[in-house]
C-alpha cells in the first residue's frame, strides 16, 4: 500500500464528489503528494547524516538531531495527507452502503439481473439526505485535521524557516556546541510551498462547504414553497427506510412498476406524476 | 503517487489535444521527465555529499552548499514539470464538464451509448477553445518564469568547478568543489534546449487555434 494505491482508493470517490472536491482532490495529488515523493523526499533523504555539530564528543550529534526534530517533516506531512483524505472514505462507505440498499430493493423487486444491476454501481449519487450529512462531516473533519496539522507543525517548527545554525546544550554535549542543519534554504522553500497548498485546500473545503449548505437551503426552499414537486430528494431521503417501504408497498401492488422509475425517485430526479407518500 | 501516475492522468488529455499538443506531451515525458528520472537524478544524487570544502571547520560545508545551492537543480526541473503539465487538466475538467452535460440533455432523451460518450473527442471550438488557450498561456508562463529562476539562481546556465565561500562559521575564504560539474552542465544544457523546445511547440499549438478560429470566423460571416 502506498501512494499510488491511495489514489486508487480515492479516485473511486471522486465520481460522488461536488466539482470542488474533485479541484480538491486533483490539488492534494499534484501538488501535495507528487511534490512530497518526487521532491521534498529527497531534500530531506539526508538530514540525519549531514546534520553536522561542531563537536567529536559521541552521540551529541544524535542527541542534538533529536532534540531540534523530535519528528521529521517528511512524516508529518506523510500523516496530514493521510489523514486529510481518509474521511474521503466515510463518504465512499455510505455510497457503497446506499448501493448494496439499491440492489436489495433490485432483488426483491425481482429486477436482479446483471444489467440493472451494473446501472446501480455506475450511477452517480445525488448529495442528498444522509449523505449530504456524510459528506459535510468528511469536509469538516478534513478542515479539522488541515488545521490541526498547520498548527503542529507551527509549534514544533516555530516560524516554518529552518534555521542554519542551531544551538545545543543537550548531555552529552560538553557545552554550547554550534549544529549545523543541511540544505535550510530548499527545506524552508519546501515547507512554504507545501503551506501554500494546504491553506489553498483549506480554501476548497471551506468554499465546497457553503456551497453544500447552500445548496441544501435552496433545495429546501424550493421544496417548502412547491411541495407536491414530487422530487422527494432531500426528504425523500430524510425518511428513507419509511420510504423504500412504501415504495416496496407500491411496487408490490403496482402492476407496472417500472424499475426505472424507483431507482429515479431514489436519486431524486423529478419524474410526472410520482407519488411521493413520504414527503 | 509518481511520474507513473501522472502520466496515466495526461494520457487521458492527449486524447482532447491538437497533434502539436500531442507532441508537445511526448517529448515532455520522453526528454524531459524519463530524462530527469533515469539520468539527471544519479548525476546531481550526491551533490551535497561529494561538495567538498577546504576545510576541517564543521559546519563549513552545509553553510557554503546551502549558499551556492538554495535549491537544487533536480527538484527545480520537478516543479516545473508538475507546473507545466498541470494547465492540461484544466481542459481535461471543461473536457469532463461537456460530457456531463451531454449526458444530462440526453437522459430525459433518446437512449445513448455511454462507453462512446465516453471515448468521443470533442472539437476545440467555443468556451473549450478559450480553457484550450488559457491552458498553452500559462505553459508557456510557467516554462518561461522557470528558465528565468534557474537563470538568475546560477548566473548563467554552467556549473562552476570551484566556488569561493566566506559564510560563517567558515574561518576565512574557502575553496569548495561542486562534484561532476560538467556531466550537470551537459545534463543543464540539454533540459534547457528541451525547455526551449516545449516553449516553441506550445507557441506553434497557440499560433495554429488561433489561425484556425480566424479562418472560421470568415467562413461564417460569408
Amino acid at each position: 500500500m502506498n501512494w499510488a494505491g491511495l489514489y486508487t482508493v480515492l479516485s473511486g470517490v471522486n465520481r460522488h464528489s461536488t466539482a470542488i472536491g474533485r479541484i480538491w482532490l486533483s490539488v492534494i495529488f499534484i501538488f501535495r503528494i507528487m511534490v512530497l515523493v518526487v521532491a521534498a523526499e529527497s531534500v530531506w533523504g539526508d538530514e540525519k547524516s549531514a546534520f553536522t555539530c561542531n563537536t567529536q564528543q559521541p552521540g551529541c550529534n544524535s542527541v542534538c538531531y533529536d532534540h531540534f526534530f523530535p519528528i521529521s517533516h517528511i512524516r508529518l506531512w506523510a500523516l496530514q495527507l493521510i489523514l486529510v483524505t481518509t474521511p474521503a472514505l466515510l463518504v465512499a462507505m455510505h455510497v457503497a452502503y446506499q448501493q448494496h440498499q439499491e440492489k436489495k430493493l433490485l432483488v426483491l423487486t425481482g429486477h436482479a439481473d446483471a444489467k440493472h444491476m451494473e446501472e446501480v454501481k455506475k450511477h452517480k449519487m445525488r448529495i442528498s439526505g444522509s449523505l449530504w450529512w456524510t459528506y459535510v462531516c468528511s469536509v469538516v473533519f478534513r478542515l479539522l485535521f488541515e488545521a490541526v496539522f498547520m498548527y503542529i507543525f507551527y509549534m514544533l517548527y516555530p516560524g516554518y524557516q529552518m534555521m542554519r545554525l542551531v544551538k545545543c546544550e543537550a548531555y552529552p554535549c560538553p557545552n554550547t556546541v554550534d549544529c549545523f542543519i543541511s540544505r535550510p534554504t530548499e527545506k524552508t522553500i519546501f515547507t512554504v510551498f507545501m503551506l501554500v497548498t494546504s491553506s489553498i485546500c483549506i480554501v476548497l473545503n471551506m468554499a465546497e462547504l457553503i456551497y453544500l449548505v447552500v445548496r441544501a437551503c435552496a433545495r429546501r426552499s424550493h421544496h417548502n414553497s412547491n411541495p407536491s414537486s414530487g422530487k422527494g430528494s432531500f426528504y425523500g431521503h430524510k425518511h428513507s427506510s419509511e420510504y423504500k417501504q412504501n415504495e416496496i408497498n407500491q411496487l408490490l401492488t403496482e402492476q407496472d412498476g417500472s424499475l426505472k422509475d424507483m431507482l429515479r425517485r431514489n436519486s431524486g430526479l423529478q419524474e410526472k406524476g410520482d407519488r411521493c407518500s413520504a414527503c | 503517487m509518481d511520474w507513473g501516475t501522472l502520466q496515466k492522468v495526461l494520457g487521458g488529455v492527449n486524447k482532447q489535444s491538437t497533434s502539436i499538443g500531442k507532441i508537445w506531451l511526448t517529448v515532455l515525458f520522453i526528454f524531459r521527465i524519463m530524462i530527469l528520472v533515469v539520468a539527471a537524478e544519479s548525476v546531481w544524487g550526491d551533490e551535497q555529499q561529494d561538495f567538498v570544502c577546504n576545510t576541517l571547520q564543521p559546519g563549513c560545508k552545509n553553510v557554503c552548499y546551502d549558499h551556492f545551492f538554495p535549491i537544487s537543480h533536480i527538484r527545480l526541473w520537478a516543479l516545473q514539470l508538475i507546473f507545466v503539465s498541470t494547465p492540461a487538466l484544466l481542459v481535461a475538467m471543461h473536457v469532463a464538464y461537456r460530457r456531463h452535460e451531454k449526458k444530462r440533455q440526453f437522459r430525459h432523451g433518446e437512449k445513448i451509448d455511454i462507453e462512446e460518450l465516453k471515448k468521443e473527442k470533442f472539437h476545440i471550438r467555443g468556451p473549450l477553445w478559450w480553457t484550450y488557450a488559457s491552458s498553452l498561456f500559462f505553459r508557456i508562463i510557467f516554462e518561461a518564469v522557470f528558465m528565468y529562476v534557474f537563470y538568475y539562481m546560477y548566473d548563467g546556465y554552467q556549473m562552476p568547478r570551484l566556488m569561493k565561500c566566506s559564510a560563517w562559521p567558515c574561518p576565512n575564504i574557502v575553496d569548495c568543489f561542486v562534484s561532476r560539474p560538467t556531466e550537470k552542465t551537459t545534463f543543464t544544457i540539454f533540459m534547457l534546449a528541451v525547455s526551449g523546445i516545449c516553449i516553441v511547440l506550445n507557441l506553434a499549438e497557440l499560433c495554429y487555434l488561433v489561425l484556425k478560429a480566424c479562418m472560421k470566423e470568415p467562413r461564417k460571416t460569408t
